[in-house]
């Protein structure tokens, strides 16, 4: 309709300090609710040593002035002490682990096999028809095994979300 | 387990300790089983007055009207379950309109929490956005820092509503004070200066300005009365236009030759014109709401604009800008007079006396006008009551609320406000029912000032119940209901977008409002025709009781001008006494509200 919902989107990576205080976990996902921002993936831990600050690592897909709209509400929120949009301030690394369970026999089995040893993903726990295996990348690369494993006898999937940190020196 | 000594105090005393060091001195609240505790040592000191409402949600608006009207932080307190969700409306109220506010809800005891005990709600998760930041008090060593926070949060940066909930355990079990801490937050720093070369290319962006317009809201009015008096001085430097939002009405006086009166939906015809037609804004406090912008595409076309906003979050929120100042109004007042009689740059004079010209053509529209006639027995016009309670009140120090609707926009309109903090509305959400009990919260600050609560017929249905509130503690509040026998706003919109078909909108069954005043103790009046207009304003005046004078309106009257949802600033309808404009209200703007 108008000039701004033309405009082109992007994701964003986005790490937010916070105070480890109850409901702030809520906050931040209301945040995104009550605006109707969309989030592509979330993660959150105690990154410090008494466990009071947490690290939340936000993927998020907007237009520019969505992002910037996100990125101003989080930092408004009292228990956020900084926001850092990883996507602008510099190169960064952004991984994610993911569990996959595949089940099959035969050549299928072998080709899973061979696939995983590729992309280097670990096997965690196999049984005669079955295997698990562990594979920590960037979401692409993660997105691009899942792929290949579909008709190899994909049954399960648990990934953790993004987790990601600027490049050299630089810290949040 | 500890054994308690006699000496220690209860967290309920803590609580009313932490409150005296914040300079409380009136609580607004109603009772429960929950906070029980805390009324019992309520009970026990004489600090801190509680006035008892009617309803937990006329203690939230009640602490808003004192709030708005004093500069101060109110207080509320209600108990658990019921009391806290009755409060929600008044603190979305408080959130939209950045009203500073502490809630201090009741819970059940700490180990029953979860367990769907008699009174439990989750107040923290209801209210999560309904406040600024709320909290819920789980250690009594938390107890003192948290109410502290509590104030701090509330009060600095962008105003809102915290609350606080708090256990009936923590209430009851000794807990230890602590006071206020005197350093910053550890997390929450709001920007309150603004930055010295934005405030510099501001001042240039002004200067080089030939149609240079202010546009100031509730911001100017939170940041205290230095900061209107800066605005004066800056718009009498800068010799623009200044309009104002509904929220900021009272920062600039309006007997000033400079201002244009209210922009946006129900604003002026000169004053949405200059918005238009601008090719600088400056806003200063105010946050581009839809009800001001109209169509976002089409709004001020073509301008150069600076936002002063101490939320960042606002900052290219609704409309992109150009020069961003994230700051305290007050603040970036001062820094833009000292910068601008700083910078030798001169104005060009004679562009601005162009533009001046221009907006004295779009004023002689005089697009408030209405007919009154004034021969006996004639109809009241809603305006004409609105026009003759200010002109019969302006010469004292008078306190305005309104309810929401029609009534609240001829408000606006034709009440004219000379000082900031005199004018409490709600304006972000709209809340029929405000007016009463804010006025509630205004004359407890002020026992001795003319309170007028302007309303509707249907708004002071709403919290009508608050009328006792007013009998007990001898509260002198005026209440002057524009009475045209509609939900005037809703029927409005229905004659101008759906049909003339009136869904609902009548005022079926109405009180005798004379009587219903009487009933509470109150002093009923009632104007049928203009004839009785003049002399039941001048009797609602003298009444030093609460008074309830029910005017009896036109009720075919319309707010006008009026930019339809979905228009824009130039695409204002004016009203019957202007036949040449006809506006569009587009598909697009039906689906708006």
């Amino acid at each position: 309709m108008n000039a701004i919902m033309q405009e082109s989107l992007r994701a964003a990576t986005i790490s937010v300090l916070v105070e480890n205080e109850s409901g702030v976990l809520a906050r931040v996902i209301g945040l995104f609710s009550g605006r109707g921002y969309n989030i592509d993936s979330l993660t959150v831990a105690p990154v410090d040593d008494d466990r009071r600050r947490s690290r939340i690592t936000i993927v998020a897909t907007g237009t520019e002035m969505v992002i910037e709209q996100i990125k101003a509400q989080l930092d408004r929120l009292v228990p956020v002490y900084r926001v850092a949009d990883l996507s602008r301030e510099g190169p960064h690394l952004a991984r994610e682990l993911a569990l996959i369970k595949v089940v099959g026999a035969g050549e299928k089995r072998a080709e899973a096999l061979r696939l995983a040893d590729a992309f280097r993903a670990r096997v965690i726990d196999a049984t005669t028809e079955s295997f698990v295996f562990e594979l920590t990348g960037a979401t692409d690369k993660l997105d691009a095994f899942l792929d290949l494993m579909r008709p190899l006898g994909l049954i399960e999937i648990s990934r953790t979300g993004v987790a990601a940190i600027a490049r050299g020196t630089r810290t949040i | 387990m500890n054994i308690v000594t006699q000496q220690s105090a209860s967290g309920a005393e803590i609580l009313l300790r932490a409150l005296k060091e914040q300079g409380v001195e009136v609580i607004f609240g109603y009772p429960g089983g929950a906070v029980l505790p805390i009324y019992d040592a309520l009970f026990q000191q004489n600090a801190i007055r509680h006035i008892l409402v009617r309803h937990e949600q006329a203690a939230v608006h009640a602490a808003e009207g004192y709030a708005r009207s004093t500069g101060k932080t109110g207080v509320v307190l209600v108990t658990s379950g019921p009391g806290a969700t009755n409060a929600v409306t008044g603190l979305v109220d408080a959130l939209m309109d950045s009203i500073p506010l502490v809630c201090l809800t009741g819970q059940v005891p700490t180990h029953l929490i979860g367990n769907d005990a008699f009174q439990e709600a989750d107040t923290t998760g209801i209210t999560r956005q309904a406040t600024k930041h709320n909290y819920l008090v789980k250690r009594a060593e938390d107890l003192a820092r948290i109410v502290h926070e509590a104030f701090h949060v509330a009060k600095t940066g962008r105003p809102g509503p915290v609350l606080v909930d708090l256990p009936k355990d923590i209430l009851i079990n000794p807990a230890p004070y602590t006071e206020a801490a005197k350093g910053p937050h550890r997390s929450y720093r709001p920007r309150i200066e603004p930055d010295a070369t934005r405030i510099a290319d501001a001042v240039a962006l002004i200067k080089g300005a030939r149609r240079p317009v202010l546009y100031t809201g509730g911001g100017v009015i939170n940041a205290g009365p230095e900061a209107a008096q800066l605005l004066t001085e800056f718009a009498g430097l800068v010799g623009a236009p200044v309009t104002s939002t509904l929220m900021g009405l009272g920062a600039f006086p309006a007997a000033n030759p400079q201002f244009l009166g209210m922009l946006g939906m129900h604003g002026t015809y000169e004053a949405n014109l200059a918005m238009h037609g601008c090719d600088v804004m400056l806003n200063l406090g105010a946050r581009f709401d839809d009800r001001v912008t109209g169509r976002l595409n089409a709004f001020a076309p073509g301008s150069k604009k600076i936002h002063v906003d101490i939320d960042p979050s606002n900052i290219n929120k609704n409309v992109i800008v150009d020069i961003p100042i994230v700051a305290d109004a007050r603040a970036a007042l001062r820094a833009l007079i000292d910068a601008w009689k700083s910078d030798p740059t001169r104005q060009d004079h004679a562009a601005l006396a162009h533009w001046w010209q221009r907006i004295e053509s779009w004023r002689r529209k005089d697009s408030l006008k209405y007919t009154q006639s004034l021969s006996p027995g004639a109809v009241i016009k809603p305006q004409h009551a609105i026009k003759r309670l200010w002109e019969m009140t302006r010469e004292r120090d008078t306190f305005v609320t309104t309810e929401v609707g029609q009534h609240q926009m001829w408000a606006a309109q034709h009440y004219r406000f000379e000082k900031p903090n005199r004018w409490m509305t709600s304006g972000g959400l709209g809340t029929m029912g405000y007016g009463l009990p804010a006025a509630v919260g205004v004359q407890t600050a002020y026992p001795n000032a003319l309170v007028i609560d302007i309303a509707g017929e249907a708004s002071i249905l709403m919290n009508i119940q608050e009328l006792g509130t007013l009998a007990q503690y001898r509260l002198p509040v005026k209440i002057f209901i524009l009475n045209n026998e509609y939900m005037g706003m809703v029927r409005q919109w229905q004659e101008l977008l759906h049909g003339g078909r009136y869904s609902e909108s009548y005022s079926a069954a109405l009180p005798d409002f004379v009587k219903l005043a009487e009933s509470f103790h109150a002093v009923g009046l009632r104007a049928k025709t203009i004839d009785d207009l003049d002399p039941v304003i001048a009797e609602m005046i003298a009444t030093d009781r609460p008074v309830i004078a029910d005017i009896c309106v036109d009720p075919r009257e319309n707010c006008f001008p009026m930019i339809p949802s979905g228009a824009a600033h130039n695409e204002m309808i004016l009203g019957p006494e202007h036949e040449d404009e006809a506006a569009g209200i587009t598909d697009e703007g039906l689906v708006l509200v």
